[in-house]
């Protein structure tokens, strides 16, 4: 498969592949090559650091968007074991672009939801690239209500551009799917974890994307408008997607800022899809940690504690009147 | 002053074509209908609450008119009138928000997009609010999510319906994701109403999208909409570049999604308060005490 570099790593990626075409070569018959092999190591992993350390908004908003970014899926094999998906919304359709199934992690059985971005273009167009359509809400919400039903807790994964604004989505509802999710995941009587892995796209993740513990990816975004179509509405220009990126405070830590996010799981440098075992295992017990806190107390308490958290977010005036 | 341009001047002088609401006109302005292109005596279309004598269009409502066309006349006592947004994350873009802010209450003379309240509606106690569309587009940034919040607890509290009147462009991005987390508010206060046993019913005018419709909006009990009234999640012009053909004569229209199953019923202006009122006789029965 075709190498994906972002714009702002291409320094790094060709000095990469300068060191791989040395260490190519037979090093043996070479000895003079080992130093300047060192040399470069040491070159790369000096400019990965730089380059890496401090990532504007947009750039983690890329890296957000890479196509080798440990997806839904690659958490789903990691990390849970005895997987039965579950398809379809029991009305029009079974949408690809959401996962749902029963599944166990770590001794804890439970219902998983996930925004499901493909691998390949085949998978990617079954899927419609990861942005549901109202089918795929109304399926999440199934598994809710089945969650519900037996006592399961549910935790989700986003990585969505966002609910797809196609003609019939619009005809089937889409804005209805969305709010009927909201609600029901509002006062769902189970533990519901989040993990933000990859893009965080408006609506159509809020859909699955609150409830009692917010887990950030470093690298995550998560945000009310693409940058894009923020640049496009504010500057007729979507070029401007950077400025916009600053602007809409997306970032983990801009979210953690804003009192929203609980957590951030730190990536290695340069972006989760370097190393991903690990990040995937970190996620893994982020989660059973969280389930473990959020199982100790009863449902009621739960369920004003989710209120609350919802309560509380929001920054106004008010006046004596 | 060349006999064309003398034409010109005075066409956009008789013509007053205007945007936003009738009751910021004084009585003898006239004004062209978008409906049937006839020209309109201001004084008329006031009358009439701000409906087209000649072709039924509606025109847009200033949020205290949309409250006094519903309720018993006299009883809306408002809530909540000086929760108003700040700037939390210093956005600037084009303009700084702040500004985008002070003309809004400067043109409109309300604090913020949404007005809320207690009132009567064929003798029954509801929690009313109104959106605004003059005020940033109606967007439901953190003042607008919290005034709607308060008024599903309130509503909880003293066990009244809700009645909402919506307009809007949706989530308002210059709160980035504070505005996008007031969905989620406001559809757990929705849903809280609803497990208390309480009637919301909700009124979607023109124009209706986003955050906004796939939120609050569209979680009611029984679902209304104003003749003509655009409502959807993604805005035509998206939609339209997205599937790369023109879209269908009446596109997200309040007509259509009758059509589609999305609402109860088209509701002309002048009747939506009796239908209002009859739909709470059979949610909220023994409201009136």
């Amino acid at each position: 498969m075709a190498r994906f570099v972002m714009e702002f790593e291409r320094p790094l990626v060709d000095l990469e592949d300068k060191l791989a075409e040395l260490k190519a070569l037979d090093v043996a018959s070479l000895p003079e090559l080992a130093a300047e092999i060192e040399d470069l190591e040491r070159e790369v992993e000096r400019l990965r650091e730089t380059l890496y350390a401090a990532l504007s908004p947009w750039e983690r908003v890329q890296v957000s968007r890479h196509p080798s970014r440990p997806k839904t899926d690659d958490y789903v094999a990691g990390l849970f074991t005895d997987v039965v998906e579950l398809r379809g919304d029991r009305a029009y359709g079974d949408d690809e672009a959401v996962f749902t199934a029963l599944a166990t992690l770590d001794g804890w059985r439970i219902v998983v939801i996930g925004h499901r971005k493909g691998r390949t273009t085949k998978e990617n167009v079954r899927r419609n690239f990861g942005s549901p359509h109202p089918e795929g809400f109304r399926k999440a919400r199934r598994a809710m209500r089945l969650a519900e039903k037996f006592s399961l807790p549910v935790v989700t994964f986003l990585d969505t551009a966002g609910a797809y604004p196609g003609l019939e989505d619009e005809e089937r509802g889409q804005a209805w799917a969305i709010a009927e999710c909201l609600a029901t995941l509002s006062d769902l009587p189970v533990p519901v974890v989040v993990v933000g892995i990859g893009e965080g796209g408006s609506g159509g993740a809020l859909a699955i994307g609150f409830g009692d513990r917010l887990i950030m990816l470093e690298n995550a975004y998560y945000s009310v408008i693409s940058p894009e179509m923020c640049a496009m509405i504010l500057y007729k220009d979507t070029a401007r997607a950077a400025e916009s990126a600053s602007a809409l405070a997306l970032t983990a830590d801009d979210l953690m800022r804003l009192g929203i996010a609980d957590e951030v799981v730190p990536e290695p440098l340069g972006g989760a899809h370097r190393d991903p075992a690990p990040v995937i295992a970190a996620v893994g017990e982020r989660i059973t940690s969280a389930l473990e806190t959020l199982s100790a107390g009863d449902t009621g308490a739960l369920l004003e504690n989710r209120y609350g958290r919802l309560r509380a977010i929001g920054v106004f005036a008010e006046g004596d009147g | 002053m060349p006999i064309n341009d003398w034409f010109k001047q005075r066409e956009s002088r008789r013509y007053t074509v205007t945007s936003g609401s009738g009751a910021d006109l004084p009585d003898g302005v006239w004004r062209t209908c978008p409906g049937c292109r006839k020209t309109l005596y201001q004084g008329d279309v006031a009358k009439s609450l701000s409906v087209c004598p000649h072709c039924g269009h509606h025109f847009e409502l200033i949020a205290a008119d949309r409250i006094e066309a519903l309720v018993d006349p006299g009883s809306f006592e408002q809530t909540n009138a000086s929760i108003g947004s700040v700037d939390p994350l210093r956005f600037s873009a084009v303009k700084p928000y702040t500004e985008s802010l002070a003309a809004a209450r400067e043109s409109c003379g309300l604090a913020e997009a949404v007005i809320t309240g207690r009132a009567r509606i064929g003798g029954r106690a509801v929690a009313i609010g109104a959106l605004d569309f003059r005020f940033v587009g109606a967007s439901m940034g953190s003042a607008v999510g919290e005034k709607v919040t308060r008024l599903f607890e309130l509503a909880i509290a003293e066990r009244r319906a809700v009645v909402l009147v919506v307009a809007s462009g949706g989530a308002r991005m210059q709160e980035g994701m504070l505005s996008l987390m007031q969905m989620a508010k406001t559809a757990a206060a929705a849903e809280r109403l609803a497990r208390a046993g309480l009637p919301y019913v909700s009124v979607l005018v023109n124009p209706t999208y986003g955050g906004v419709t796939a939120s609050f909006a569209v979680l009611a009990d029984v679902i209304f909409a104003e003749p003509g009234a655009l409502v959807g999640f993604a805005g035509p012009r998206l939609v339209e570049q997205t599937i790369r053909r023109s879209l269908p004569k009446g596109f997200q229209s309040a007509e259509s999604l009758v059509d589609h199953g999305m609402i109860d019923g088209v509701v002309p202006r002048a009747e939506m308060r009796g239908r209002v009122a009859a739909v709470l006789g059979y949610l909220l029965p023994g409201g009136d005490v």
